[in-house]
């Protein structure tokens, strides 16, 4: 059943606040969750000050900042600083996005820096997506044939390629499925946005022979439909793609082929 | 704990191969509600003030009987996709989701029964008057 409240050792505590250094005249406040494990002590948020002149125009250059200069235990994930890889995805100022993409001076007040939302923390701002990365190994994201592999390149015409705009943009970086409350309720079973995209992306892929059974694999009360169109996914997206549109235009070939 | 590994878990049972239907019947309920729901509002609003036996002679005749019992079977099949939905979303635990469930589809078979009965009986049953 539905639980209103943390658990008793998750519940977030008020952490340590490390000032700016003396005479720092642009002052940006970051407040940031942390959480380890090992030290069986309930996560907290720590607050840090930081002089915004010394230091670069994204929350990553100031979180690789904290980390360089203030405090080294401060652990995420990142590393192409440029969107394309997806690994500093985390929950800025509300909002699920990536840390290199997102500029300090877009933030009104203090800046609050949280993991992906209601994801298992592994330490800090890094969320176990293990079970994230499964579902998508299970929707089989590779093309699938029966025609033996041509000598050359598989052909596709200009229109069928456009139909991948959209889809082939997206980086896996889970900011839709961790914002969709469909995907918290019911994460287990429910393939979330990021995944039911990447699905779609495979169904109408023209060189792909498999739709059908992709489509049969998706058929399932939970799989695909436990989306009600709240459209979290489209909104948060950093990459400014639709999965919404995705899952719609995928429920749609399933009525389709109903007759 | 478990020892599965992720692929295993993320798989679990497979796909259930349905979910169309109650998609689809969801949607065309919806948009059939959308007249049925502004023709009831606005004829009992039209009813306002009158008596009984005004009342009674309006969903006897044969057009507001078939309006009427049209409604009412499409709203209770609509309420029921719904709450199934709502069940489905929150409830986790295996034996009260089924209970649930099952009390919920039976709650509403009653009620459209019920509801479609109680017309029938006022368009077919003797006139009543005075």
């Amino acid at each position: 059943m539905a639980e209103f409240r943390l658990p008793k050792n998750s519940r977030v505590q008020k952490g340590k606040t490390f000032k700016a250094p003396e005479g720092a005249s642009n002052v940006k406040t970051f407040q940031v969750y942390r959480y380890d494990p090992d030290s069986g002590e309930n996560p907290r948020v720590d607050t840090y000050e930081v002089d915004m002149d010394n230091c670069g125009p994204m929350v990553l250059d100031a979180l690789i900042k904290i980390k360089n200069e203030v405090d080294p235990t401060l652990t995420f994930r990142r590393s192409c600083r440029e969107g394309i890889c997806g690994s500093c995805a985390m929950n800025i100022d509300g909002t699920n996005t990536l840390a290199c993409t997102k500029g300090c001076d877009e933030i009104k007040g203090d800046a609050k820096v949280y993991p992906l939302p209601h994801m298992p923390v592994v330490k800090d701002l890094v969320p176990d997506l293990t079970h994230f990365y499964a579902q998508y190994a299970s929707i089989e994201p590779w093309i699938k044939t029966d025609t033996p592999a041509p000598s050359r390149e598989r052909l596709q015409t200009k229109e069928d390629r456009s139909k991948l705009d959209g889809l082939y943009e997206c980086i896996l970086c889970a900011c839709c499925s961790t914002s969709c409350p469909s995907y918290w309720w019911n994460g287990d079973r429910y393939l979330g946005p990021a995944i039911l995209l990447q699905a779609y992306r495979w169904i109408v892929d023209s060189r792909d022979e498999a739709t059908g059974e992709r489509l049969d694999e998706l058929e399932d009360p939970f799989k695909l439909y436990r989306c009600h169109t709240i459209m979290n996914c489209t909104n948060t997206c950093p990459k400014g793609l639709n999965p919404g549109k995705a899952i719609a235009e995928t429920k749609k070939l399933l009525v389709e082929r109903q007759g | 704990m478990s020892l599965r590994s992720p692929l295993g878990r993320a798989r679990g049972l497979g796909s259930a191969k349905e979910g169309v239907q109650h998609w689809w019947w969801q949607r065309l309920t919806a948009v059939a509600l959308v007249p049925l729901t502004l023709w009831f509002v606005f004829s009992i609003a039209c009813l306002a003030g009158a008596g009984r036996a005004e009342v009674l002679a309006w969903i006897a005749s044969p057009v507001n009987a078939v309006g009427l019992i049209l409604f009412l079977a499409t709203l209770l099949h609509h309420s029921q996709l719904g709450v199934q939905v709502v069940i489905e979303d929150y409830v986790h635990a295996e034996g009260v989701k089924l209970v649930s469930m099952v009390l919920m589809k039976f709650a509403h078979v009653v009620l459209a029964v019920a509801a479609i009965f109680s017309v029938l009986k006022i368009a077919f049953g003797a006139p009543i008057g005075g």
